[in-house]
This record gives C-alpha cells, structure tokens and sequence, in this order.
C-alpha cells in the first residue's frame, strides 16, 4: 500500500481515536503511564496499520513480522492499537490493570496472543529481537523483527552487549526504533545521565542511524523503507517523539512519565484530542 | 547395600575412574543436537571450559558467541527460543544465573521460552579460583523461579542424559555443573528420568537417609558404607532433580528412616537441603541435619581441602549421620 496523502490522513486520524482509547484507559485504570504512550502513537499507529506484516486473527503466524517491546511500561499504546487492529475486543481495553486481566500492566507474552515478549525491566528487548533475528537468519526466513526502545533505556549496560552483538553479527533483518522524547522519570535525560552522542554511539557499533520526526508517518515510513535497502547492518531510527503528544497541557512534561490522568482531566483531555480530530481532516484538505 | 536395580558401576568402591560434569554435559549436547535441528549453543567466552566447543566442531553454524556478555546470553537467548530454536547458554554459574539473574527472570522464566542455562564451575570444587567463581547460590536462585527445572547431576554420565532430558522438554531449565573430576559411579544403563530421584543404597533397617545432589553424592554413599561398618543402616538418595522435587521419595525414605542429612555444594539457605525440608515439614516431619555451606563464602584450595574445612568431607557426613540418629 502505498502511504499516499489520503493514508497519511486515515494512519493520523486512527492514531487520534488510539490516543482517546488511550486516555481512556489509563483514566479506568487509575495509574499506569501516560506520556510515552501517547508519544509513541503516531508510529505504533504506522507499524500496525502499515508497515507490519502480520495478522491480527492468526497471531502466531510463522512468518509474520515480530515486534518486540522493549520498554514495557508503555504497554497501553500497544494494547490500544491492538485492539483498535483487530487482535481482541476494544471494551477489553477497560480492563488493563485490573485483576485477572490479559492487559497487565506491564506486558505478558503467555498471557495476550500477539504481544512476543515479556517487558518492564528496561534494557533487555533489543537482545531478545537480536535473538530471534539471528535464528530467522538461519533458518533462511524473510520476516524483519523490529524493536523499540525508550531513550532512558541507552542508561541500561544490556542494550549496549545487544548492539555490540547485532552489530557485529551484521543483523540487517533487525530494526530498532528509540523513542527520543528526552524524558525519563526522574528528569530530563540529559539531565539525569546523559545519552548523547546517541546516534554517534551506535554508528560507533556498527549501526546505520537514521534521525527522524518520529510524528512524520511519511518521515518514520521512508525511514524503514532504507532499513530494508541496507544488507550489511542493523539499522536505529532514532524518532524525535514530544511525549504526552496530543494535549498540549502535558507534553514535555516528564512528570506525565508515570501517572494516569485524573477524571476531570480525562474529559478535558479527551474533548481536546476530539478537537484534534477535525483540526486532521482540516489539514489534509487543504 | 548398592541397591542392584540402580546399574552402578562396579568399581564403585575400587579404583574408580573420575570425570567432570561438564564433560557429560559436552557429549550430551553434541548427541542431543544430532537428533534435534532446532538445538543451537551460545557461550560467553567459556568455550574450552563449558566443553561447548565439541558442539562447535560438529555444528560451527549453531553455535553462537557472545563474547564477555552474559546478560546478553541470557535475553540473546530468550530471543532465539521465543523464535523457536532451544538455546543451551553456557558460562561460569557465577555469572549465569548470577550476573544476568533478572534477565533470567523476567525473559526466561516469566516469558517461559525453552532456554537452556548451563552454569558450570559451581561449588566449591572449583576449587583454586576463589571464592569469586564459587557459585553456592545458584540453586536457590533457580529454584524459587516458576516455570523452571533444576537438575544438579552426580557424575558425567548423568550429567549426559540429564542433558538429552532438558533438550526435550518445553520450558527453562537449569542444569548444573562442576569443574573438577567426580567419580563416574553410575553407567549408560543406570535410570534416569527428570524429577525422579535415585535410591542407589539401601541397608536393611536404615536409621538415616543421607539425601545429595552433584559432587557430594558419591561422599554421600561413601558416608554411607562408613555407617554400615559401624552398624548403622542408611538410604542414600542421589536426588538430582531439585526442582521439581520428587516428593514421593523423598517424604518414602523420611518415612523410613525416621532421620535425614541433606548433603550438597550450595549455601544451606536456599538450597537442596531447604527444598527438602520444605517437602518434609508438610508430609513427615523428621529431625534434620544439613551439609552445605553456612553463611560463609568459599577460598581458594583443592576441592578435597575444602570439603574438609567446611565440614562437608565423608567423615563430617557421617558425624551429621550418628547426630541426627541422637536426635529422634
């Protein structure tokens, strides 16, 4: 499918009615994270409705692509957008959190078909999507693994024995996409242990790096596109991600990083992101 | 009283031939990996020493290298499992499942993906490393994990087929090791099967079951013979399987014997012994006594010298023997 302007404008639209389920459900769910979700809608959005190939009604397809989630705790954009792709029912998303729940809070890989791994401690998905990259390279088969990635998580010394390994392994069936939105909880990450020269330091273990606006579905799209061209390396794509993305009152905001909105805020939150809805349409129009 | 249905060796109490766990554990893998493709080795800098490198000169494509990395072992291979290979990731226990013991958690056990965690030179029996590389809480460590199996065998030869049973089998498992020589006193046609423990000796009208795992089990029957010439009548159970624990046996010979020594190279906090008394306080308590290390860290020394001084030699087995007889 080509991601034509009418597909950039349904991915956005569809990204926006994610986010209301979103607020949604972290509102039922009275904690759980907040801007790191939202953050990352616009380009959970374009892998499954776009760039992934898999099927939501047959999750253990053999061929299909894998996506590991390494940072877990922003597991309710990918319950949102799993649901809203067809993998459960949509009200299911009411019971993330809650007792006896597929959705726990941080994800479960035995417990929800569809979501490959098990994720909260950071640092550990990109060796797990290495893993499974380097035994599909074995076995001959064409599906990619992608993996992704917080920015506070470059604190963690696993990511770094996994780029070392998909690198020198030359793992070009793998992509790994770092949320940048400069947050963690404690602070600003530049503040807190700084992460940059970040794309350096990956080009320095044998990565090819790509910067991009990670709320550009054209940007982020282009940029998988020369993933699959580059045969002699894995390949980071960097997204530039404003978190909390979508309510101007708690973007850049880190101390969004960790806490659900409140009733009140919800309906606020979700009268905004209903504005934004045809503010979409308005610009796709022009 | 070797019990005759167990197929020990015969030279059991002569001139014994001694071989390291790990090396049943490299035969093992290579014939493992003959009959099941999906089998592939990662290894952490440790090739020679895991005897992992037999693997590599049958199979160099299977085999996959890590480098000084092992939380990257682990999760590496969660990866590959989760894709459907069976990873045999091997190092020092210290380090796997010390080091990398949250990766094991979370993306191994939680995940339950069927890796295999080898962790040799664990014990004391390591011997002149030092306590650094003398892993005592490893066992504890597996065995408070849902989903896993931990198996610690008694000789090579066990070690080899405990190898061939975790290769089949759907979850984690973590099979332990040692460096140094133990005496190969069980053969290709003695029984093995996971989470069924071996009674190999038997007197008649038994006092104490004397209860072991790995390296200490063959001080364990040694004890044993010891009792006997004194005129004391034992069990001896080589329960390699820690987890999951045979329970029948193990509460059958508490029955019995009315007195138990668990014998292991592991902190007694935590380990065989603690899993034993656990079964035990449930289904027939019975006085016990506990050969292991307390609360100490291991040194650098020969695996004999170090047995001796932390109480863990055959005469100290059988002086636990004699006190926990008192104790009923």
């Amino acid at each position: 499918m080509a991601l034509t302007d009418d597909v950039i404008k349904e991915l956005e639209l569809k990204a926006n009615d994610i986010r209301i389920s979103l607020i949604d459900m972290l509102e039922d769910a009275g904690s759980g994270h907040t801007a790191g979700p939202l953050g990352m809608a616009d380009i959970f959005t374009l892998f499954y409705f776009h760039i992934l190939n898999h099927d939501p009604k047959d999750p253990a397809w053999a061929e299909r692509d894998r996506l590991i989630l390494s940072n877990g705790h922003i597991t309710p954009i990918r319950y949102a957008t799993m649901a809203h792709a067809g993998y459960f029912p949509l009200e299911e998303l009411k019971t993330l959190r809650k007792f006896g729940s597929r959705l726990q809070g941080h994800p479960e890989r035995e417990r929800l078909p569809g979501l490959e791994n098990t994720s909260g401690p950071l640092g550990s998905g990109l060796s797990q999507a290495a893993g499974m990259a380097y035994g599909a390279r074995m076995d001959g088969k064409k599906f990619r693994t992608y993996c992704f990635m917080s920015d506070g998580e470059q604190q963690a010394g696993n990511v770094w024995e996994g780029a070392m390994f998909a690198g020198n392994n030359k793992l070009s069936n793998l992509t790994a996409v770092i949320d940048r939105n400069n947050i963690q909880i404690d602070g600003m990450t530049e503040n807190v242990m700084p992460v940059e020269p970040l794309a350096d330091k990956w080009r320095a273990f044998n990565w090819h790096v790509i910067e991009v606006d990670g709320h550009n579905m054209r940007a982020v799209d282009d940029a998988v596109n020369e993933a699959k061209a580059i045969f002699e390396k894995p390949t980071l794509i960097i997204a530039h991600t404003i978190p909390g993305k979508g309510i101007k009152e708690i973007e850049f905001d880190y101390t969004w990083h960790g806490k659900p909105p409140t009733k009140e805020e919800e309906t606020k939150f979700l009268k905004e992101l209903r504005t934004l809805k045809g503010k979409i349409e308005a610009s796709h129009n022009d | 009283m070797i019990k005759s249905d167990q197929k020990l060796s015969p030279d059991i109490f002569g001139d014994i031939k001694k071989a390291p766990t790990r090396d049943g554990f490299g035969h093992g893998l290579v014939e493992a990996a003959k009959a099941d493709e999906r089998i592939v080795a990662v290894c952490a800098d440790l090739v020679e020493s895991t005897r992992v490198e037999w693997f590599k000169k049958e199979f160099p494509t299977r085999f996959i290298e890590m480098g000084v990395a092992e939380q990257n072992l682990a999760t590496v291979g969660s990866g590959l499992a989760n894709y459907g290979k069976i990873p045999f990731i091997t190092s020092y226990a210290t380090f796997s499942p010390g080091r990398n013991n949250e990766q094991i958690r979370t993306t191994i056990a939680l995940n339950n993906v069927p890796v295999k965690i080898i962790g040799s030179h664990a014990g004391l029996s390591v011997g002149p490393d030092g306590a650094t590389h003398q892993a005592l809480e490893d066992i504890g460590l597996m065995r408070m994990l849902p989903h896993m199996t931990v198996i610690v065998p008694a000789d090579a030869e066990e070690a080899r087929k405990a190898t061939l049973a975790i290769a089949k089998t759907d979850g984690p498992s973590y099979l332990r090791l040692g460096r140094s020589g133990t005496p190969s006193f069980t053969t290709p046609e003695t029984p093995f099967e996971i989470g069924k423990a071996n009674v190999i000796w038997e007197s008649e009208n038994p006092q104490v079951a004397l209860i072991a795992c790995g390296y200490m089990v063959y001080n364990a029957l040694l004890a044993a013979k010891e009792l006997q010439e004194a005129g004391i009548g034992s069990i001896v159970v080589d329960n390699h399987t820690i987890k999951p624990m045979d329970e029948k046996t193990i509460t059958s010979v508490a029955q019995k014997c009315g007195a138990v020594v668990t014998c292991e190279e592991h902190q007694v906090a935590g380990g065989m012994g603690s899993a034993v008394a656990e079964v035990l306080a449930r289904t027939n308590p019975v006085p016990m006594e506990f050969i292991g290390v307390h609360d100490q860290f291991g040194q650098s020394g020969e695996p004999e010298e170090l047995f001796a001084h932390y109480k863990m030699d055959v005469k100290s087995i059988v002086e636990a023997g004699k006190r926990v007889i008192g104790r009923k």
